[in-house]
């Protein structure tokens, strides 16, 4: 694959951080990206097939475990092949730990944060990326710097505040804190600041439409791909979040992930009950990942870069 | 094609505005005010959100835990707050399990983030070559992202097992002895470590290679016309032009074991877990906040130690700080 270079050198001095940045959402830079002018060995094949063994062998031996019993989970020569129990085991577990409303739980809280930080972000995202106002460079500073914020600085008043407003152990206290997302915004504006032309929100201007008429039928649609993947990503880490749901949700109300640690923290938890839960947890976005991997893989590529 | 648009950076000039339509002064005029309005109040309207909710659900809490870590607050009474003073602080302060929890948290950062960086370099490396079914290696490396620390934890846990766990039963063929992993400092911190590279390697590898695919190609022909060899290659070419994306993965990383929660919570389970160890011989400083403001109920402490972490956080930055500075400096 000969490239097509007909670029005049850039300055070697500073290749990374500008270049980096500026070519963020031109998709088929993954294709023929630079320095990729050799062929992969057989060395480089059976590194990435250990490699690949190791990421997924966990999530076999996952299927493998919620198969058994507990005795043959727990024997000194662990099975290696699935066995014949997955359904008690998903039924013991469905019950131990209510997964069934655990799972609606969880599908409310992932949805409708996604749902929010699209919308949020994308409007926000546009107005970094192409709207010019007062403070703009120190705002957007600001909210790259409250990505560094853990949540642990935060969680103790969080809770007494949840509990004043009657949030306590209520699905609320975990879908408002993360209605909008820095890496969200950051995204979007990553994205628009390429795709989306200046022509055309003039062109939008010269026909007379206002600024939520350009968002509505100019941003919308070019933002589209940047949503789609937007939306994955924020939709795994809804689904998996663990820390604050399982500080602020409760035993009668949990989402998936908090039902699976207090499962787990049970006196006499059975393993392969605890696996068939893990297994019911992971399911789903497994399928996601499956179907959508592509997507999500290049979308992390795109987004990431922050040099 | 990596680098050939002209730059439109953020703070570009923009193209000038639209001609306004033929009207009537007066509807031209209200229109025009309209506009303006629309144009100078919009772009607030739009980043809002973001605002609102970081500053009611991110910013106040912050500041506040300040406040309530001056008091005693206890999870059976929410709204008693009694001032205490500096007692939080100093007692947290004297304590031997917060010292081991700050060590646990630096040793398992540095054994987690250190090792993983490097596969990922390496993998990248190894994605950047041409490949076949790249994108099926791609998807493959990225699965673990997809689990939950829950059940990453989880099935590690039972990796980790002292007898009958997977790890001591293939280390038996080597014929090394069984290892009570979740019982010794290092070997628990080690157990934890491997949860969060099997979880995060892939991540940065991604990062890393979408770096290495945006070096421009001349790098590398005009370092093979020189001589260069492939790892000279990799190390003169693609590693100081990865600088950037190398600092920002170490930065985000460094924040991610600063919050480790789920894996050694859930490395045994129950009691154990909720203390990090019998002996607290994993216990990580989420843990210790856990144990303190939800395990024992004394909410005054646990705003002590999310302040603790906030200095450590400050320090820790201050010293990529530095780092980045000298780097930059000798690399000038």
């Amino acid at each position: 694959m000969t490239t097509t270079h007909t670029v005049t050198a850039p300055d070697r001095g500073q290749v990374s951080k500008a270049a980096v940045r500026q070519d963020l959402p031109r998709r088929n830079r993954f294709k023929q990206g630079a320095g990729r002018q050799h062929h992969a060995g057989p060395f480089a094949y059976i590194a990435l097939a250990v490699v690949g063994l190791g990421s997924l062998f966990p999530l076999y031996w996952t299927l493998v475990a919620a198969s058994r019993t507990q005795d043959e989970v727990l024997d000194t020569t662990p099975p290696l092949l699935p066995g014949g129990n997955l359904f008690n085991n998903l039924d013991a577990a469905w019950e131990q730990a209510s997964l069934g409303k655990a799972i609606v739980n969880t599908v409310i809280v992932s949805s409708s944060i996604t749902l929010a930080t699209l919308f949020f972000c994308t409007l926000a995202g546009y107005a970094f990326a192409k709207m010019r106002f007062k403070g703009r460079g120190a705002l957007m500073t600001t909210v790259i710097a409250t990505l560094t914020i853990p949540p642990q600085l935060s969680v103790v008043p969080l809770f007494m505040m949840m509990s004043d407003i009657g949030w306590g152990g209520q699905l609320e206290s975990v879908i408002f804190p993360t209605l909008v997302s820095a890496f969200g915004v950051f995204f979007m504006r990553q994205y628009l600041l390429e795709a989306l032309p200046y022509e055309l929100i003039e062109a939008g201007r010269v026909d007379g439409a206002n600024n939520l008429r350009i968002v509505w039928s100019i941003v919308l649609p070019v933002a589209r791909p940047a949503m789609m993947v937007l939306g994955m990503l924020t939709f795994v880490q809804a689904w998996n979040d663990f820390f604050w749901p399982y500080l602020a949700l409760n035993q009668q109300n949990p989402t998936l992930q908090v039902a699976l640690g207090q499962l787990s923290a049970s006196y006499v938890p059975d393993q392969s009950i605890v696996m068939a839960g893990a297994l019911i947890s992971t399911l789903p976005l497994l399928v996601v990942f499956v179907i959508f991997g592509k997507q999500i893989v290049g979308g992390i590529m795109s987004g990431a870069v922050k040099g | 094609m990596a680098t050939t648009t002209p730059t439109r950076g953020a703070h570009g000039s923009r193209p000038s505005r639209r001609a306004p339509k033929p009207m009537t002064a007066r509807r031209q005029a209200w229109r025009s005010r309209l506009w303006r309005f629309d144009d100078k109040a919009s772009p607030y309207a739009y980043i809002a959100p973001f605002f609102l909710v970081f500053g009611a659900f991110g910013l106040y809490p912050l500041v506040y835990t300040g406040w309530i870590a001056l008091h005693r607050v206890e999870m059976t009474g929410l709204d008693q707050m009694e001032w205490v003073g500096w007692e939080n602080f100093a007692n947290i302060l004297q304590d031997s399990e917060f010292w081991t929890a700050v060590s646990n948290t630096f040793v398992i950062g540095v054994i987690s983030t250190v090792p993983q960086l490097m596969i990922a370099l390496g993998l990248a490396h190894l994605l950047n070559y041409k490949l076949r079914a790249s994108t099926f290696w791609r998807t493959v490396i990225l699965t673990p992202y997809a689990t939950s620390v829950a059940s990453a934890a989880l099935v590690f846990a039972l990796v980790f097992r002292a007898d009958g766990g997977l790890l001591n039963w293939v280390l038996g063929f080597f014929g090394a002895g069984e290892t009570n992993w979740a019982n010794g400092h290092w070997s628990s911190n080690i157990a934890i470590a491997v949860i969060v590279i099997w979880r995060w390697t892939g991540y940065n590898t991604l990062i890393y290679l979408a770096a290495m695919q945006a070096v421009p190609s001349d790098l590398y022909e005009a370092a093979s016309l020189d001589g260069a060899s492939r790892w000279q290659q990799f190390r003169n070419v693609t590693i100081p032009s990865l600088r950037p994306t190398i600092l920002f993965t170490i930065v985000i990383s460094t924040i991610g074991s600063m919050q480790l929660f789920g894996e050694p919570l859930l490395l045994e389970g129950g009691q154990i877990g909720a203390q990090g160890g019998t002996e607290h011989q994993y216990e990580t400083l989420s843990i210790y906040l856990y144990n303190y403001g939800w395990n024992l109920g004394h909410l005054g402490p646990a705003a002590a130690v999310a302040w603790a972490m906030l200095v450590l956080l400050l320090l820790i930055a201050g010293i990529n700080w530095l780092i980045g500075r000298f780097v930059r400096k000798t690399a000038a």
